[in-house]
Order: C-alpha cells, then structure tokens, then sequence
C-alpha cells in the first residue's frame, strides 16, 4: 500500500511537471519531449491502478504514432526556435493573459469543487453495466466487451481513423510542377494501334525505331 | 495521504486539465503547442475515465478511453496537416502573427 502511494505521488508529480514544461518551454522540440515523459507516466499511473491494456495502448499510440508524428511536424516546419518566449514576448498590453489565468484558475477550482463535494449517489452501485471480474485479465475482459457489446462503436472509430487519413492526405496533397509522374489512366486505356506497330523489314537493313 | 483513493486521481487529472487550458490561453508560440496542449486535455479526461472506471468496477470506462484514443489520435493527425498546409500557404505558425480570422 505504501509503495503503490509512493509511486502514486512520484509519477504523478512527473506528469505534473511535464505537463508544466510542455506549455512553458522554448523550443518545440523539448515540449515534445515532453509530452511523451507525460504520457508515458500517466500510462504508468494507469498500470498501476489495473488498466495495463490501456497503459499500453497508450504506450503504443501516443508515444509511438501521436509524439512521433508532433516530432516530424515539428522538424519538418522547421519552428523548433522561435524568437519569441512564452510570456514575455512584446507584452502588447493586452489583456488575454491575465483574463487566460484568471478563467483557467476558475475552471481548476471548480473541477476541485466537484471533487471535493463528490459522493456515490446511492444507486450507482446498481446501476453497474459491466463488472471487472478478478479472474479474468484486463485484456481480455475487454476484448470480451469491445467485440460484442460495442462492435458498432468500435468499427465507427475505424471509419473515424479511415476519414482522418484521407483528410491528412487530402489536405496535405500538392500537384508539384516538373516531376515526372506515372498515369495509370493513360497507361491503361493505351490501344493496341498506338503500341504495336507491325512493319515489313527488309533484308540486311533492319527497322529504323526513331522514324 | 497514504492511501490512494479516487479523489487522488481526479485531482491529478484536474490538474492537467488545467494546465492543458492554460497552454491553450497563454500560447505565444506556435499552434504545434496548443496542439499538445489539446492532447494534455484529452489525457486528463482519460486519467479520469480509467480511475472512475477502476473504483466503481465498471468496464465502460475503459471502453470509452479507447474511443477518445481513437478520436485524440484523428484529431491529432487532422491538425497537424492543417499545420502543415498553413505553414505552405504563409510561412509562419506563430500565434501572433496568424490574423486572418480577426479577433
């Protein structure tokens, strides 16, 4: 119990300050960093209080796909430096960071409220839709769950991940000027008149190609 | 203290919420950040899925984390490409000097 608390409190303070250092540091590339330290704690966290399936997934798809990909378009724009720092770059005297932290200092002590004042309502317990049962493990209690009982959410979420791909490419596609492209349409409707060319050759000359 | 209940956890998750809201308000970077400061959102909500789904030993939780996996994941990807395409069209990501939409 104690070393499940002292771990508690030490990953939880990593993702707290990585969080931290992803909003405030400099180069881009750091708060990258960042963010990956800060998953890879919270999917710890995760882990430790039994969602090990989640904690991996996590793992694999934020730290392995999401960061990865933050990291390319990171290096690929080539804004890892910028000149000007969080705060104090040419404080304009506007008034949006003291309203941001004003209305981000509200909506953190309401969540705290909400915590705070939060009690089981009574017939929660009862209304349980799906139990953990202990002796199955945590994969495969979900498993159990997710292709059966939500086999048409999950295959919504595939078809979300299929129209994310094709808006990527989409909006990403450029038609480059001077590059030398295959056309399959061209390719395929060729006739057999324009490819063959059947040409009587004489004795002891050969057929000119390049006429 | 020692003993780690629920409320723990939603703290934690409230307190990277937070964060997460505060990158979004105070960004002078560039949007690449407020992206990250997006997926720190949806990870708060996540930490808090998984904790209520653990202490009231409901599976739905965890179900409906892997939804939000999948939705962080396209959004993800979706705004990076818009990234990538402003950067062509006008050669900066910086949140100062994005002024097209007045405001």
């Amino acid at each position: 119990m104690i070393a499940h608390s002292v771990f508690f409190y030490i990953f939880s303070l990593i993702a707290i300050v990585s969080a931290v250092m992803v909003t405030v540091s400099k180069n881009t590339v750091h708060s990258v960093f960042f963010l990956i330290l800060d998953f890879i704690s919270i999917s710890c966290l995760f882990i430790m209080i039994g969602a090990e399936f989640l904690g991996m997934i996590m793992l694999i798809v934020y730290v392995g796909a999401v960061a990865v990909l933050f990291l390319f378009v990171v290096m690929m724009l080539n804004v890892a430096e910028q000149k000007g720092q969080w705060f104090s770059s040419r404080w304009d005297g506007g008034t949006h960071i003291p309203v941001g932290l004003l209305v981000s200092l509200i909506i953190f002590f309401e969540l705290i409220i909400v915590i705070g004042g939060w009690k089981y309502k009574p017939d929660l317990l009862n209304s349980l839709s799906i139990n953990i049962s202990k002796e199955v493990t945590n994969t495969r209690s979900i498993g159990n769950v997710l292709y059966t009982d939500y086999i048409l959410l999950f295959q919504i979420s595939g078809m979300i991940l299929l129209v994310a791909m094709i808006g990527a490419i989409v909006l990403t596609y450029r038609e480059r000027a001077g590059v030398k492209r295959q056309s399959y349409v061209k390719q395929i409707s060729r006739e057999r008149d324009e490819g063959v060319d059947l040409v009587e050759a004489e004795r002891n000359k050969g057929v000119k190609i390049d006429a | 203290m020692l003993s780690i209940g629920l409320g723990h956890y939603l703290t934690l998750a409230a307190i990277i919420f937070t964060i997460g809201v505060v990158g979004i308000f105070l960004n002078r970077k560039n949007v690449i950040v407020i992206l990250m400061s997006i997926e720190l959102i949806l990870l708060a909500v996540n930490i808090n899925l998984v904790a209520f789904s653990i202490f009231i030993n409901d599976l739905s939780g965890q179900i409906f984390t892997l939804f939000i996996l999948t939705v962080a994941a396209a959004e993800a990807a979706i705004g990076l490409a818009i990234i990538v395409v402003y950067f062509r069209n006008s050669d900066t990501i910086r949140v100062e000097e994005i002024k097209n939409l007045k405001g």
